[in-house]
């Protein structure tokens, strides 16, 4: 399709050897977003491999001219991006300290044009031209980690002067597109009596492809061990997981909460529920729902610190993480405080439905406000989760398990869970965490059992 | 196909033309009874005649000019400079006459004259006999300009020099003449001028040279592979002008990295051409800094032999360049 739009033209991109063609998936962007550098456009499926397509230039989305389901061949138009003045250079720009291309030359059509606003100063001598070489490589491996989306200084280069050399980038390139190890979905199709399974106490963000992997090959392997390749998901959760620990210092508070008065709602209300709505009721939804109530008691946790002031939000867009195949995936259920108890639980389901069949969408895993997870399905007792970020706080429900407490001086059994809320040392502190915490405790403790779902 | 000498294949081109063609003449010093002084017209004065292959007087200028001047009237004359270091009194007729008439006459004339020299060093001729200026006629437009080492390549492309209608230089290397031995096709094929040819190919780094350079190159280029090095990628390119960009310029797109070798002087040599071509048209490709290797800046070959052999390039400064290049 031909346009008449000005801008920088993305295009199909060669995604192997052999592709000719490939099949437009999800547009992760739309007309009038607003995109960072190398940040993901849309899927492509191809019989080889499916990949995203990261931007190689910063700016907002014109026009797209590639739909949904179209098969298209390789070097088809796939959107227009107006770069205005180049001033939207990313805020997350990686660590390296590359220099900015000068802004006077002319640079060959597929190039990505310079970003004015980037200007580093330019290292002069010696160590200037080793770190010139470091950084900016050469115009082949330059031209290569563009049209991949890759960052050169996050390779180990075999070059001189440690420098990136195409056959370490293509290398890489090679290893990044290596099938996943796709372990079989043990998904349960039967609903459980617990709240929604996660498979581990730790949270993942949105699909954005903020590469910053390190060379493979810095551990030994030997013989008889397995070597498991990792997705570009994998690393990607794992990168958010170092940079969330990174620049959040976590602190974690447990509290105990006595589950008997929801305990008995559910018994009265499961069955009903389970033949009105087509699933089984869990005890997350109402969880959920006293972690909503305490938030809007207390907005300083439904925020997020941003360097020189905190941001609490409006929105209360509760994160619910979902355990998959190859990592992890956090939906969103955006404004849970408009909903009711069954509310929540129609969301989530219908949330970790689609997660499970892959058809979140971008909207669907961002606007998080506060995260919620699950590992007690599983039978843990305590855990120390990990901030999704940005926000300021996360809390994981542990297992129900019936034990002896004292209640006015005498023995009672209660089943007991307990909560494991970590938060942001920067924008919260203790005493702010033990309110909140204390707050979800006391709603769910007095939580009257004849309250309707409704 | 007969194994010829690139001497051999040379003499045996000239005299096939010349029976094919009776405008064709030969003319120089020490062509005629003499044979020529390394032989390479040895018998052709006894099978043609005097009018065909003349003995000129020891003067350079008058045997371009003289060339000129028949090659205008229906002739099609081979000039001979018995040493490419002899022409510079004759650059005046090259440069100023051959090189402009069909533009300075709007195509009313041409100038179909084929001016042989033997060129290069490596066989202790000292000064005068040892020069690569090449650099001198690759820059002038209306000249073409051919340096093959390959028997076969060097009977091809004389005998489109001979039949093009335009002046073209024709350097043979001295030291080339009884030292390359090679397969020649006896049908009378013709080398189109203005292609090169890869005679090794290779992955990671592209070598451009030709001449004896050429022969260095691809020892280099195996003993580096040999040793389990990188993989190597050698062009001859034949003909200097016109330049074949396109094959040089997929090499380079494909390996990343070039070398060019020539042993004529590397500060304005022909090489540099090369190197700024691939700098400019390559520029998104490269994986490394474009390297040349050429003789130093001395002001000629010396006659001191360890000095001739430090001044001219060989395998082994071409390997240690290709292990820098590779490595980078």
């Amino acid at each position: 399709m031909s346009t008449a739009k000005t801008g920088t033209h993305i295009q199909l991109p060669k995604l192997g050897e052999s592709v000719t063609e490939g099949t437009v998936g999800a547009w992760l962007k739309q007309v009038g977003d607003h995109v960072d550098r190398y940040d993901a456009l849309v899927e492509i499926t191809t019989d080889k491999v499916n990949a995203e397509v990261p931007s190689p230039v910063a700016g907002v989305i014109v026009e797209i001219m590639a739909a949904e389901g179209e098969t298209l061949p390789v070097g088809a138009e796939l959107c227009v991006i107006d770069e205005g003045n180049g001033a939207a250079a990313s805020a997350a720009e990686p660590v390296a300290s590359a220099p900015a291309e000068p802004a006077a030359e002319p640079q060959p059509a597929e190039m990505a044009p310079p970003q004015p606003t980037e200007r580093a100063s330019r290292p002069t001598g010696e160590n200037g031209a080793m770190e010139l070489l470091r950084t900016r490589s050469s115009p082949a491996v330059r031209r290569i980690a563009e049209e991949h989306g890759v960052e050169i200084s996050q390779i180990r280069g075999s070059g001189i002067g440690g420098r990136v050399t195409k056959s370490d980038i293509l290398n890489y390139v090679d290893q990044r597109r290596a099938e996943p190890a796709v372990v079989p979905a043990e998904a349960p199709v039967a609903p459980m009596p617990y709240p929604e399974p996660a498979t581990a106490p730790t949270t993942v963000s949105s699909p954005q492809p903020e590469e910053r992997p390190t060379a493979a090959g810095q551990v030994e392997v030997y013989q008889g061990d397995k070597v498991v390749t990792l997705t570009a998901k994998q690393r990607q959760i794992a990168e958010h997981m170092v940079r969330s620990e990174r620049t959040a210092p976590h602190v974690t508070t447990w509290m105990e909460v006595d589950m008997s008065r929801v305990v008995e709602a559910r018994q009265r209300s499961k069955e009903r529920f389970a033949a009105d709505e087509g699933f089984d009721l869990t005890y997350l939804s109402y969880v959920i729902k006293g972690v909503v109530q305490a938030l809007r008691q207390h907005p300083n946790v439904n925020a997020v610190w941003d360097e020189t002031r905190v941001i609490q939000r409006k929105a209360i867009n509760i994160g619910v993480a979902v355990g998959l195949e190859d990592g992890l995936i956090v939906p969103v259920i955006r404004n849970a405080d408009e909903k009711s108890i069954a509310g929540i639980a129609r969301a989530m389901r219908d949330l970790t439905t689609r997660a499970r069949q892959n058809r979140l969408t971008v909207d669907d895993v961002q606007g998080g406000t506060f995260t919620v997870n699950n590992p007690g399905t599983f039978g843990t007792v305590l855990s120390t989760p990990i901030i999704v970020q940005p926000q300021s706080a996360i809390l994981s429900t542990e297992a129900i398990i019936k034990r002896p407490v004292v209640i006015d001086d005498s023995i009672a059994i209660r089943p007991m869970m307990n909560l494991s809320l970590s938060i942001d040392h920067r924008a919260l502190d203790g005493l702010a965490a033990a309110r909140f915490l204390g707050e979800v405790k006391r709603w769910l403790e007095r939580f009257d059992p004849e309250t309707s779902l409704y | 196909m007969a194994t010829k000498l690139l001497i051999e294949a040379i003499h045996d081109t000239m005299v096939d033309e010349m029976r094919r063609d009776e405008s064709v003449i030969l003319m120089g010093e020490d062509v005629g009874r003499r044979g020529g002084v390394f032989r390479v017209s040895a018998g052709l004065i006894d099978e043609f005649g005097e009018n065909r292959v003349i003995d000129t007087p020891l003067a350079e200028s008058s045997i371009i000019g003289t060339a000129i001047g028949a090659s205008m009237n229906g002739l099609r004359p081979i000039a001979e400079i018995q040493f490419l270091d002899f022409i510079h009194p004759a650059m005046n007729q090259i440069l100023n006459e051959a090189a402009k008439i069909r533009y300075r006459s709007y195509g009313d004339y041409n100038c179909p004259i084929v001016i042989r020299t033997p060129y290069g060093g490596g066989v202790h001729g000292a000064l005068y006999h040892s020069q690569s200026i090449e650099a001198v006629f690759t820059r002038e437009p209306g000249l073409k300009v051919v340096a093959p080492i390959d028997p076969a390549d060097a009977a091809g492309l004389l005998r489109s020099a001979i039949r093009d209608e335009d002046p073209v230089i024709f350097l043979e290397h001295k030291k080339g003449y009884r030292a390359i031995r090679g397969e020649v096709p006896e049908n009378g094929h013709v080398v189109p001028i203005g292609k090169a040819k890869v005679v090794k190919e290779g992955s990671d780094v592209t070598i451009i040279s030709y001449g004896m350079m050429l022969q260095e190159s691809m020892a280099a280029a195996k003993a580096m592979e040999e040793g389990g090095g990188a993989s190597i990628e050698v062009i001859d390119l034949r003909s200097l002008r016109p330049l074949d960009t396109d094959t040089i310029l997929q090499s380079v797109m494909k390996t990343g990295k070039a070398l060019i070798v020539y042993e004529a002087n590397r500060f304005g040599g022909f090489g540099a051409e090369v190197a700024a071509y691939l700098a400019e048209e390559a520029f998104p490709w490269l994986d490394a800094p474009i390297m040349r290797i050429g003789g130093p800046e001395v002001p000629a070959v010396p006659y001191s032999k360890p000095l001739e052999a430090a001044f001219l390039p060989n395998q082994q400064t071409i390997g240690a360049a290709l292990e820098r290049l590779s490595a980078y």
